[in-house]
């Protein structure tokens, strides 16, 4: 199968959908000639017109705002937010407007919009362009919340959501734009609320949301090497969450660590475990453990930026000592 | 009063002045109804507005967009909705516009094409300038007009988006319904400059208009519809107009920010509806019995649904996770 980059992945999911359905159009800034700082967008402004891909000043919450009430007469905005972290300007027009609207108007209105964004540390760009904040929206009733792992996940998840009638926010992890994945050529989506078994495995369970994944594969090789089989699992979107998935397979191995690059505390690391412990606590034979981002703001300095953030070394090493059935957390 | 009897049919005039008193009547029902504690929660009342809204709606089709605030009730009546179903959610039953889930600050006929009422303030400028946009994109011809008060022109959600409209020349009215007060605080200790002068620094044409008077309101926003409607807008309004009660209906001594003599002079020198009438009487439209008639009318109309919304049933508690997602019928089930 061809091998695509997830950037590559983005744009042949929008240039799919706007093909498909007028409605679909593309808000926010530097979208259109620019293609947006990483170049996910590129190309989309010659085939579809500035009509449909939509250059706007640096309002992010007029620009929101205008997303919403377009969403909710007729189009499918796909918002584009250059940076994870200014998702906090636009907390009104989400999380009170957007989320809310199906809702309290008694589900006569609908906002069939995307937000994409992004998310990820170890860019080197500080504590207002590194931050991982999909646990804050997905506090939210009303919003869905997507999380591709591969270039593969980013295209199937992106065509559901704008397929979607809710609305729902993507974060693609900004370090994995230009890592490549097999992705079909034919037109695929993937499912919301469908978790992946990434690899198979009787020992632990590493649960592992967007580049996490990764990290927990790769810590998956390194337990194997030890004579550890650890199951990977992807969640995919993490609302709607696929409970029954990674609670089977909590049951199955007895172990789970919970792996995600928000911060530890109050994030969706916590919420897991807990689904976990709810559910599974009689097969369990260690405590749901969790390896989130340091809660600290990022910081800029390379010596520092790269220890906040869950490694493969420290899933492994969480990994063995709850196989060998060392104490944690033992008082 | 405005002297433009002859752009403004009997049919058209009488249907402003029904649509006045049915506004002032919902009112004077809502707030019975909290007086009474038969209400849950408050409202914030829209009586001494009445002008703005029934100008402006009148000016616009049914499928023409409009954005309304916490004070809602008034454009909600004035686009369209009916008594009974008002009343129902006023009071969080099941046949309510919102099935009971949004109440006062957001009730809205949405078949009207009323995108809600907003409990935060200057919230919908984004979803009407976006309704704008999809008017634009999808070449209806709808035209969506922004209601918001003068403690909306501080917020920095109206020039961002007022940028974009006038440079997307997107068929959007801003309508803010000055009423002298921000909450609890007069408008002057809140705004520096002029507010229409804020628009126009956009290079969006703007207008001042006497809010009490509806022919008045009404005759400007024909003509502005009519523009934005062939491409000409964006276009702001500045509506001068007053709130009888308190920010809502709890606020009652209200004398450390506003004198009562202030409330008097609008009440009876500027009222709306007074006006109207006077106006309707001398210009020969309607006489002094058609029209105490049609207030009866209106008041009995008011009556009925206030007694049927009271017997009416609350949602079934089921209800309660419905409606979060559109394709998930029970969220938490």
């Amino acid at each position: 199968m061809r091998k695509i980059t997830l950037s590559k992945a983005v744009n042949e999911a929008l240039a799919e959908e706007m093909r498909h359905d007028e409605t679909v159009i593309i808000l926010g800034e530097d979208v259109a000639e620019a293609g947006t700082p990483f170049k996910v967008l590129s190309g989309l402004v010659e085939e579809f017109g500035t009509e449909r891909v939509i250059d706007t000043p640096i309002s992010e919450p007029g620009f929101m705002g205008i997303g919403v009430g377009a969403a909710m007469t007729g189009m499918r905005p796909v918002v584009d937010l250059m940076f994870g972290d200014f998702i906090f300007l636009i907390m009104d027009q989400l999380c009170n407007q957007a989320a809310k609207t199906h809702y309290m108007s008694g589900g006569k209105l609908n906002v069939p919009l995307v937000l994409r964004t992004n998310m990820g540390a170890t860019r080197r760009s500080a504590a207002q362009h590194s931050q991982s904040l999909h646990a804050i929206v997905a506090h939210i009733p009303g919003l869905k919340v997507a999380m591709p792992s591969s270039a593969y996940e980013a295209k199937g998840l992106l065509k559901t959501a704008i397929r979607d009638d809710n609305p729902v926010v993507i974060f693609e992890d900004k370090l994995m734009y230009q890592d490549s994945a097999e992705v079909p050529e034919e037109e695929y989506s993937i499912p919301f609320g469908e978790a992946c078994i990434k690899r198979e495995g009787t020992d632990i369970t590493l649960i592992g949301t967007s580049s996490m994944v990764q990290v927990c594969e790769k810590a998956a090789e390194m337990l194997q090497a030890e004579g550890i089989s650890a199951e990977v699992i992807d969640p995919r979107t993490i609302v709607p969450l696929d409970e029954k998935t990674l609670v089977e397979s909590a049951k199955k191995t007895g172990r789970v660590i919970v792996v995600d690059e928000g911060h530890q505390s109050f994030g969706v690391t916590s919420e897991i475990a807990s689904r976990i412990n709810e559910q599974a606590f009689y097969h369990l034979d260690a405590p749901t453990t969790r390896i989130g981002a340091m809660d600290v703001p990022i910081p800029f300095s390379p010596a520092l930026e790269d220890i906040t953030v869950p490694t493969p070394e420290r899933v492994f090493e969480q990994a063995k000592k709850l196989v060998s059935g060392e104490l944690i957390n033992a008082a | 009063m405005s002297n433009a009897k002859k752009k403004v049919s009997a049919d058209d005039a009488l249907r402003m002045f029904r649509q006045m008193v049915r506004i002032r009547t919902f009112e004077n029902n809502a707030n019975q109804l909290y007086l009474s504690a038969k209400m849950p929660g408050l409202t914030h009342m829209y009586s001494g507005e009445e002008a703005v809204a029934v100008g402006i709606c009148e000016a616009l089709l049914p499928t023409d967009k409009i954005t309304s605030t916490h004070r809602g009730h008034g454009h909600c009546v004035a686009k369209g909705a009916d008594f009974k179903a008002m009343f129902c959610e006023l009071l969080g039953k099941e046949e309510g516009y919102c099935r009971g889930k949004g109440g006062s600050m957001h009730i809205a006929d949405q078949s009207n094409g009323n995108l809600g009422a907003n409990a935060i303030v200057g919230g919908s400028l984004g979803i009407a300038t976006g309704a704008a946009l999809t008017s634009k994109l999808k070449k209806t011809g709808d035209v969506a007009v922004c209601f918001f008060g003068d403690g909306a022109t501080a917020q920095g959600l109206m020039y961002e988006v007022m940028n974009m409209a006038a440079l997307w020349k997107l068929p959007v009215i801003y309508a803010c319904e000055n009423n002298g007060y921000s909450e609890y605080t007069k408008t002057e200790e809140i705004a520096a400059g002029s507010i229409t002068a804020r628009a126009e620094a956009f290079g969006i044409e703007s207008h001042q208009v006497d809010g009490q008077d509806v022919i008045a309101v009404n005759e400007l926003s024909r003509t502005l519809v009519d523009r934005a409607r062939k491409g000409e807008g964006p276009f702001f309004l500045e509506l001068m107009t007053y709130r009888y009660h308190g920010h809502h209906v709890g606020d009652i001594n209200r004398e450390y920010y506003r004198a009562k003599s202030e409330e008097e002079d609008w009440r009876e020198n500027r009222d709306p509806i007074i006006r109207m009438r006077a106006w309707l009487i001398e210009n020969k439209y309607a006489t002094e019995a058609e029209l105490d008639e049609l207030s009866k009318e209106v008041t009995e109309d008011a009556e009925a649904a206030v007694a049927y919304a009271l017997d009416a049933p609350y949602p079934d508690v089921s209800e309660v996770d419905m409606h979060v997602y559109t394709d998930i019928e029970h969220v938490l089930a």
